[in-house]
């Protein structure tokens, strides 16, 4: 019953959308009033999705084997906490979030909405529930998550104890990682919907800009800490050391994030000048579909990556058609009306707004450097048959430097004003360039055989981390608005993860070798003694685990890394024994027995790895907060408002 | 803003969208091929696995015709739904050789009685000396082995209903 409770809401909710959608086309055509109707459809269809996710999560919490996508991705002995987090750990279900946090989207705007115009957002939910409906479909006709199993099918594959999730997945990281990506991907579908709407209604204004900001930054800040725990994620789980791999999943989310950054900061110029009409509203639906155009790759495993999920050309297929669908639309009536799009106040070269356009503008070649990476091996056999792979070398070399001239530019915008800029700014960046050049001069005289990447990157941190924080520093900080603290923060992590990036490319020191019991490796500043090595065993695992005592200098470190053993599905993982010090990582992974006795032991010493995700977290930290501001000042105004009428 | 410019977004998106559609039209061959193919058999001589049955060497392989040797084990769980495949390969005239890994012969014979016998030769190789020669980690797996001795084609796991007309396609090559 509680499966059948699921899919009934799930329709349910298609029909909901569809209505919505009707009645949006109606009111556009004529001048029906229908946006209290629009808004409570809105969010009872939302609520459904809500109702058949929670029917989901249900028969995953209690595992429930006689529906299928249970059977075939969890396991009675699976602890509870990954019974629950394997509701997303599979195609179905991970398709069911996502849909249910793009319709609850859709309720939230509808519900909160007070600023863009009626007939605006009665479009925009029309243009929301367009996108749910095709999910919907997509869900009931070739992914259905409720279905039961058929047990002649079972039986004839022999496998009738339930298969278990993918021990990789099986970590806390699966609890939080990919629903705060999805609420982050989902999120930006809202901007999509509003641009769309606006475009519908030839409403493209100021105002659309400040009621489409909170969504924008609300969903960048998800992207940005779902990147970086995922990114952490990788770094423990895999064992492999690295932090960052341009596989084509990670580029997925990377891809929606770059647009969003480039979002964020143009919709500011929209809000505050009324100018990049046509941009903005070009980025806000390029934004939601990099979104559908990662959860395509990922979902039809048309690229080979560490996330290979499942291979299905016809669920591939069906995405790609949703795909076309959706933004196909959304390019066409932008280039049907963009002719009518008017450009807002004029600005002069030095001037606020020419920084963000210059943002914009590498923002976008990142953003086109990735896809392209990510998509050439596809054309290139497309067009010659070759088969080839686009790796870290590429992404590197390519995307660094203008990384690293971005970061730059990221000391000098929020100086500028807007329109035009009379003082003389770069006088104030005296001290940062100083900094900088300071660093540059340290690290050829510490470090004369570092590569030039790793040296520019901790010289432009360390101009970046000053400059960041002058916005601040020009009025008295503590009267600074929020949205400003917000912004010096965000700049000041970027500061932080490229000092962490570059001081993991050029100081990490790696050993591999294999010991037996009783000898040590040394890995940079680090004797480790292989002390012993111990079976050991889990709820649904057994293992190998190492006895690591690490020293350096007077005090001992035990480390214990593991391989474990799952049985169900048969996998072997590295669970990574890592130590953190103020000034680094300690990562030791151990391998395979060797017949005389020894033990791969792979070590890594990385200094300040850290950063990267202390920064990552900043960036999060400091959208947040902007957010906040933002939200704060608006209720604050209208409170004002409201009194002064009441006066 | 200019036509072009506003129409190239959606230039460029079919562009991307006819890739995909090539894509998913054409599927990923991801089959890495074995080193092994293209070499000699590894020279071995194993004593007979059952006394009803013939031992197998490697001179026996090299006889003109094109060999399937299947590594197997009484023990092996998948080895008893692939004996079927292998019977009906048998009976579309393919030479169907055995090689019984860490067996013992009184398991072996109950395992053919149970489960039928498309073995020419069955070899036993109670070490995994030849397993391991031939660069097999496991059981079951196969080998289609020319007339001169030569590997020709390594398949790695049970053969299946569905490989059949493919085994026989790698067979009919090897003549």
């Amino acid at each position: 019953m509680i499966a059948e409770t699921g899919l009934a809401a799930l329709w349910l909710a298609a029909g909901l959308a569809a209505l919505q959608l009707v009645l949006m086309v109606l009111a556009l055509r004529s001048d029906l009033e229908v946006g209290r109707t629009v808004r409570a459809i809105a969010v009872v269809q939302g609520a459904l999705t809500l109702v058949a996710f929670a029917m989901l999560l249900l028969v995953f919490a209690r595992t429930d084997l006689s529906v299928a996508l249970v059977f075939e991705n969890s396991n009675v002995a699976q602890p509870f906490i990954y019974k629950v987090a394997g509701t997303w750990g599979n195609h179905e279900g991970s398709m069911l979030l996502w849909v249910a946090i793009l319709s609850v989207a859709g309720a939230f705007l509808a519900f909160l909405s007070r600023r863009t115009s009626e007939r605006t957002l009665v479009a925009a939910l029309g243009a929301q529930a367009a996108l749910a409906l095709g999910f919907y479909a997509f869900l009931l006709i070739a992914s259905n998550p409720f279905a039961r199993l058929d047990l002649n099918n079972a039986l004839f594959t022999g496998a009738l104890n339930a298969r278990g999730l993918n021990p990789l997945l099986q970590d806390p990281g699966l609890a939080f990682h990919p629903p705060t990506l999805y609420l982050g991907y989902v999120g930006l579908s809202v901007a999509f919907s509003l641009a769309v709407g606006a475009l519908l209604t030839d409403q493209v204004d100021a105002q659309l800009a400040r009621a489409m900001r909170p969504w924008v930054l609300g969903a960048w800040v998800l992207l940005t800490l779902g990147i970086t725990a995922g990114s952490y994620w990788a770094y423990y789980e895999l064992g492999w050391g690295g932090y960052w791999f341009w596989d084509p999943v990670e580029n997925a989310s990377l891809m929606p994030w770059l647009a969003a950054t480039a979002l964020l900061h143009s919709i500011n110029v929209l809000a505050a000048r009324g100018a990049l009409k046509a941009w903005t509203m070009m980025l806000a639906v390029i934004a939601f579909s990099m979104s559908m155009v990662g959860t395509f790759l990922v979902r039809s495993g048309i690229l080979t990556s560490v996330h290979a999920f499942a291979i299905d050309p016809e669920r591939g297929t069906f995405l790609l058609a949703l795909l076309a669908i959706y933004v196909g639309a959304a390019f066409t009536l932008f280039a049907v009306r963009g002719a009518t799009l008017k450009e807002g106040a004029p600005f002069e070269l030095i001037s606020r707004e020419t920084g963000l356009v210059i943002n914009n503008l590498l923002l976008s070649v990142v953003l086109g450097i990735v896809f392209l990476g990510t998509l050439y091996p596809l054309f290139v056999e497309a067009v010659s048959g070759e088969k080839l792979s686009v790796g870290a070398p590429y992404f590197n070399a390519v995307a660094g430097p203008l990384a690293l001239i971005l970061a730059v530019l990221v000391g000098v915008g929020p100086l500028l004003s807007w329109r035009r800029e009379r003082r003389p700014v770069f006088k104030q960046l005296t001290i940062p360039v100083l900094l900088g050049v300071t660093a540059l001069a340290i690290t050829i005289i510490v470090s004369p055989s570092m590569t030039i990447l790793p040296r520019l990157g901790l010289t432009v941190a360390t101009y970046l981390a000053a400059a960041s924080i002058l916005p601040l520093l020009r009025r008295n900080p503590l009267r600074a608005p929020l949205a400003t603290w917000g912004m010096v923060i965000a700049h000041f992590g970027i500061a932080v993860a490229l000092a962490g990036m570059a001081m993991n490319a050029a100081f990490t020191s790696e050993r591999l070798a294999v010991i037996k019991p009783g000898e040590t490796l040394d890995v940079g500043p680090w004797t480790v003694l292989l002390k012993d090595v111990t079976p050991g065993a889990g709820k649904n695992w057994t293992a190998v685990e190492a006895d690591l005592r690490a020293t350096r200098g007077e005090k001992i470190t035990v480390l214990k890394p593991q391989t474990r053993y799952f049985s169900n599905p048969p996998t072997e993982t590295n669970e990574a024994a890592i130590e953190t010090f103020w000034n680094g990582q300690l990562y030791t992974v151990i391998g395979k027995p060797d017949p005389s006795g020894g033990w791969q032991v792979r070590l890594w010493w990385k200094p300040f790895v850290t950063l990267i995700w202390t920064g990552g977290a900043l960036i999060g930290f400091g959208g947040a907060l902007a957010l906040l501001g933002r939200l704060w000042r608006r209720r604050r105004r209208r409170s004002d408002w409201r009194k002064e009428r009441y006066v | 803003m200019s036509p072009a410019i506003r129409f190239a977004p959606l230039a460029l998106l079919l562009v991307f969208i006819i890739a995909l559609i090539w894509r998913l039209a054409t599927p990923v061959d991801t089959n890495v091929p074995s080193k092994l193919e293209g070499k000699p058999v590894p020279t071995f001589d194993l004593p007979a696995a059952i006394p009803t049955k013939g031992a197998l060497s490697t001179s026996d392989l090299a006889t003109g015709r094109p060999h399937l040797v299947n590594i197997f084990a009484s023990w092996c769980v998948p080895c008893i739904g692939e004996v079927k495949v292998l019977q009906d390969l048998k009976a579309r005239g393919v030479v169907v050789e055995g090689i019984a890994v860490r067996d013992r012969p009184e398991d072996i014979a109950e395992f053919l009685a149970r489960n039928g016998d498309p073995y020419e030769r069955i070899g036993s190789d109670a070490q995994s000396r030849v397993q391991i020669a031939l660069g097999s980690s496991g059981v079951p797996e196969s080998f289609i082995v020319d007339g001169t001795g030569i590997i020709r084609y390594q398949h790695i796991g049970p053969i299946g209903a569905a490989d059949v007309p493919m085994i026989l396609r790698k067979v009919e090559q090897a003549r």
